[in-house]
């Protein structure tokens, strides 16, 4: 294992991050509080309790998936579409280096930029509500393969995309209706039967049950599936990666 | 001496299903510099990204240093520095960090001391807080000589460093390749100038369109080169040439009224003199003389000709 590689990857994108820290740190917080305003007052003046929790904090667990799993992918494909962009891959292509090693450079540090994101936004939420985290090792686990999954998918999105349009393309096409589809703001229990059946095809459902399931105990689906569908999740991206750099496709002509 | 870069067969055909590389063989030892000569889109850049591993081998093998650059390629590629045609840099990192992060790339530890003498080697040692778009493109190729040289390596490969570039930049370019090999760096360039290859080249490896035509010592060439023709004709026709100048090794044109006469402009004597007073003595009146030399831009040239005939 290369690890002076893994780390200069890692740390140069992580360099890239910090320097606009400000930007980093102050965009969650200004949206998260926005979401409280726009959803917890607005909204939960009507809806007062979801199955026992009050409406402001049972969004928080959707609220910080929307930002975590965004940032990720956004992360993640900028991260390694940028160097393609530039033509600095030939470096990376040329170096004693195998695809987990590159794969943990950059979406280590695009899961880790997405991670701390997800912990500020939960701070900032416990300032607007009384939060209560009844499994926090569930929680935390739940957050970290969150954020590694979705950075993983946004590396294949960042190696797939030709150009700056295609890059934004399958985030807001069809990651952010599936994260607002998925649970984020409701209860799945509250929507029409045909409705419930439909989006039980929304794989970010079971992610956004399962990390509320660790706050709250409450959970749209068992528990057990949430944790089967985000392993399923994670394996499938990896698989796609290895078959990536094994064809070389997009990268290695 | 073993090579160190030893390639067999190698082909490759492109995804389109355009064959770049048709069969090259070539040896590099240890300590040279090979110049691979060709006209755009000869392959040159094609046979640098499947030796570096930047594009895939389609048949054929590599050996770097005894190892296989597909198989061993962590081996192999440790070896090996590349400095690519494009100059593709991020242009807000500063020159020092990402001179850093190729060494870091290569797995080997951090060592401020080696990448201050990098950078001062290249001249870039005042510039190693300035950001890439603040440097001139020849200040670009240079950190991308450093980054290329910052893990080490007994290869370099250099494509086309001085395409587009000045001529005072081009012999500062000169002046670096033959510094390191000094330091015992083997080099790999390519070009599209023949006066680069005849500057700094020990080799020639002349390549078309994905064939390598010949592979000669530069010394070799020249002096193929450095052939030049006298075309002697005379007043009247022979039958054969007089005794009295066999020594000099002429040839009787067929038409008996010229003779040929090769000689090597760099040797310590042409002969000429000799050679004319000897066709004096024996009798032979001159009409007119002419000389004819080939350059190595003629013998390149009928090459690529003879190759597309
Ligand atoms: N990625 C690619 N896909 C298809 N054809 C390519 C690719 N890269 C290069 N070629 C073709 O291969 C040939 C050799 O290109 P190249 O190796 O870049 O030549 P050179 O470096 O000698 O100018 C050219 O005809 C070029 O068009
Ligand atoms: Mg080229």
């Amino acid at each position: 294992m290369n690890w002076a590689a893994i780390s200069a990857i890692y740390v140069t994108e992580m360099h890239r991050f910090f320097r606009t820290l400000a930007q980093s740190f102050i965009s969650p917080v200004i949206s998260t509080s926005l979401y409280f305003v726009v959803f917890g007052a607005a909204i939960g003046s009507r809806i007062q309790e979801v199955e026992g929790v009050s409406y402001g904090a049972f969004i928080v667990p959707g609220l910080v998936m929307l930002s975590v799993i965004t940032q990720a992918i956004s992360n993640a494909s900028f991260g390694i579409y940028f160097p393609k962009f530039l033509g600095t891959t030939y470096e990376l292509l040329s170096a004693p280096l195998s695809f987990l090693e590159i794969v943990l450079g950059y979406v280590g540090a695009a899961a880790t930029k997405a991670l701390f994101i997800g912990v500020v936004i939960l701070a900032t939420a416990s300032l607007f509500v009384d939060l209560q985290i009844q499994h926090p090792v569930a929680m935390v686990a739940f957050l970290v393969l969150t954020c590694v999954s979705f950075a993983l998918m946004g590396f294949i999105i960042g190696i797939w995309a030709g150009n700056f349009e295609q890059l934004q393309l399958v985030p807001l096409l069809i990651i952010t209706p599936l994260i607002f589809l998925g649970g984020s703001f409701y209860s799945i229990s509250m929507l029409p039967p045909i409705w419930q059946t439909i989006t039980l095809f929304n794989p970010v459902v079971y992610l956004i049950s399962g990390f509320r399931w660790a706050f709250f105990g409450l959970a749209d689906v068992p528990i057990g599936m949430s944790l089967v569908a985000i392993a399923g999740f994670t394996a499938l991206c990896l698989a796609a990666i290895w078959w990536i750099f094994r064809s070389g496709w997009r990268i290695r002509s | 001496m073993a090579a160190i870069v030893d390639i067999r067969d190698l082909r490759k055909t492109y995804d389109g299903g355009f064959e770049a590389l048709k069969g090259v063989n070539l040896s590099i030892e240890e300590g040279e510099i090979i110049a691979l000569l060709g006209p755009n889109g000869a392959g040159k850049t094609t046979l640098i990204s499947t030796i570096c591993g930047i594009t895939n081998v389609g048949t054929g093998s590599i050996t770097v240093g005894g190892f296989d650059a597909v198989r061993d390629y962590r081996q192999a590629r440790n070896l090996i520095g590349l400095v690519p045609q494009e100059i593709n840099l991020e242009p807000f990192t500063k020159v020092i960090d990402t001179v850093r992060f190729s060494r870091g790339l290569f797995g080997k530890p951090r060592d401020e001391a080696y990448v201050e003498k990098v950078l001062r080697q290249l001249s870039l040692w005042d510039k190693r807080n300035a950001r890439a778009m603040e440097l001139s493109g020849g200040m670009k190729r240079r950190v991308l000589i450093a980054k290329a040289l910052v893990h080490e390596p007994r290869i370099l490969f250099l494509d086309e460093p001085t395409a587009g570039v000045d001529v005072e930049l081009r012999k500062d370019m000169w002046d670096i390749v033959s510094e390191l090999q000094a330091q015992g760096v083997t080099i790999i360039l390519t070009t599209h100038y023949i006066e680069e290859a005849e500057a700094i080249a020990d080799r020639v490896g002349v390549i078309n369109k994905g064939e390598l035509l010949l592979v000669e010592d530069k010394a070799t060439l020249m002096a193929r080169l450095g052939q030049k023709h006298l075309q002697i004709e005379l007043q009247e026709r022979i039958e054969a040439i007089p005794e009295a100048l066999n020594p000099h090794g002429l040839e009787l044109a067929t038409d008996g009224q010229s003779l040929h006469y090769s000689y090597d402009t760099r040797g310590e004597r042409t002969g000429i003199t000799q050679l004319l007073n000897d066709i004096a003595a024996a009798g032979l009146v001159l009409r007119d003389i002419r000389t004819q030399e080939s350059s190595l831009e003629e013998i390149f040239v009928s090459l690529v000709r003879e190759d597309a005939a």
